[in-house]
């Protein structure tokens, strides 16, 4: 069972273009607040970005919620949008249904849910159509020597 | 490369951060429209130049502790953009020349471009 996480949690607009970010934003200062390692902070923030990007252009918005545990992050993405038909198309680099008005603001390149991968230590992706899409992604802390009984944590 | 020879070297106008720009050095530099792109690729601590002016390109580039954007071919980032640059304190260069001819200047003068690794399949 472990001690309970810090959960924070946030709702995502859909279709509202400007707003892409801020949820990850304020992820990525709590996560600094919380002494997380830079680089683990970075990566777990590209993760949450892609998400947030891709509930706001592909799903008409959702809910990204991140718990905190000692030794690592969930993040754990929902929305009610319209599916990815076919998951394993959907990761490959460069696949991207994302439209030319889209693109034009610097979305679609189709490397969303591959960088989403690389980030983290491991991605789940579930998807009905016509039901939505959720989305489970761990990332790991190193575990950190000094952080035991040397220096309070 | 400092921050002030890229400003320079492109014959470019600092739109936010004159007082910030003197501290910066950068090494990597990575150029892309592609907001996915660049948080694929760009190294941290790397330069970005980009021809898109909208304000998730500032978004971009705080997530990835980007230390300043550089705009090219004379496109002013939207008032937008360039009041999340001023919020999160990262410098805003616009560059009247193409992005070819931009990233060709600073490639000659020895900025580094961030390495892409091989595509599977
Ligand atoms: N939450 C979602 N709901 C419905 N479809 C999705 C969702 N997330 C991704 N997709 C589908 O999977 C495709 C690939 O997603 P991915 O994030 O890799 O690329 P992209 O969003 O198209 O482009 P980029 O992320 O580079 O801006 C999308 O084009 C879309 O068809
Ligand atoms: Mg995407």
């Amino acid at each position: 069972m472990g001690p309970q996480p810090y959960v924070e949690r946030y709702v995502v607009q859909g279709g509202v273009f400007d707003a892409i970010g801020e949820a990850s934003t304020q992820l990525k200062s709590v996560l600094k607040m919380l002494g997380i390692p830079s680089d683990i902070t970075r990566r777990a923030t590209v993760v949450a970005y892609e998400a947030e990007m891709n509930l706001v252009i592909h799903a008409g918005g959702g809910e990204i919620t991140a718990s905190v545990f000692p030794d690592r992050l969930e993040l754990f993405v929902r929305d009610e949008g319209p599916g990815i038909p076919d998951i394993p198309l959907a990761m490959k680099e460069g696949y991207s249904t994302a439209t030319d008005e889209i693109r034009e603001m610097g979305f679609g390149a189709g490397m969303g849910l591959p960088n989403m991968k690389r980030n983290s230590d491991s991605l789940d992706v579930r998807s009905e159509v016509g039901k939505g899409t959720s989305l489970f992604a761990v990332i790991r802390f190193p575990s950190d020597p000094v952080q035991q009984p040397v220096k309070e944590g | 490369m400092k921050l002030v020879d890229v400003v320079r070297f492109t014959n470019a106008e600092i739109l936010y951060g004159e007082e910030l720009i003197g501290a910066i050095d950068v090494e990597y530099a990575y150029g892309s429209d592609l907001m996915s792109d660049v948080l694929a690729f760009a190294r941290p601590g790397s330069l970005l130049l980009t021809g898109l002016t909208n304000v998730q390109i500032m978004r971009t580039a705080q997530m990835l502790d980007i230390p300043a954007v550089v705009f090219v071919r004379g496109k002013r980032p939207q008032d937008a953009a360039i009041a999340l640059a001023s919020q999160v304190k990262i410098p805003v260069i616009l560059s009247r020349l193409s992005m070819f001819e931009t990233c060709g200047i600073l490639y000659r003068e020895g900025l580094l471009p961030c390495s892409i690794p091989d595509r599977e399949v």
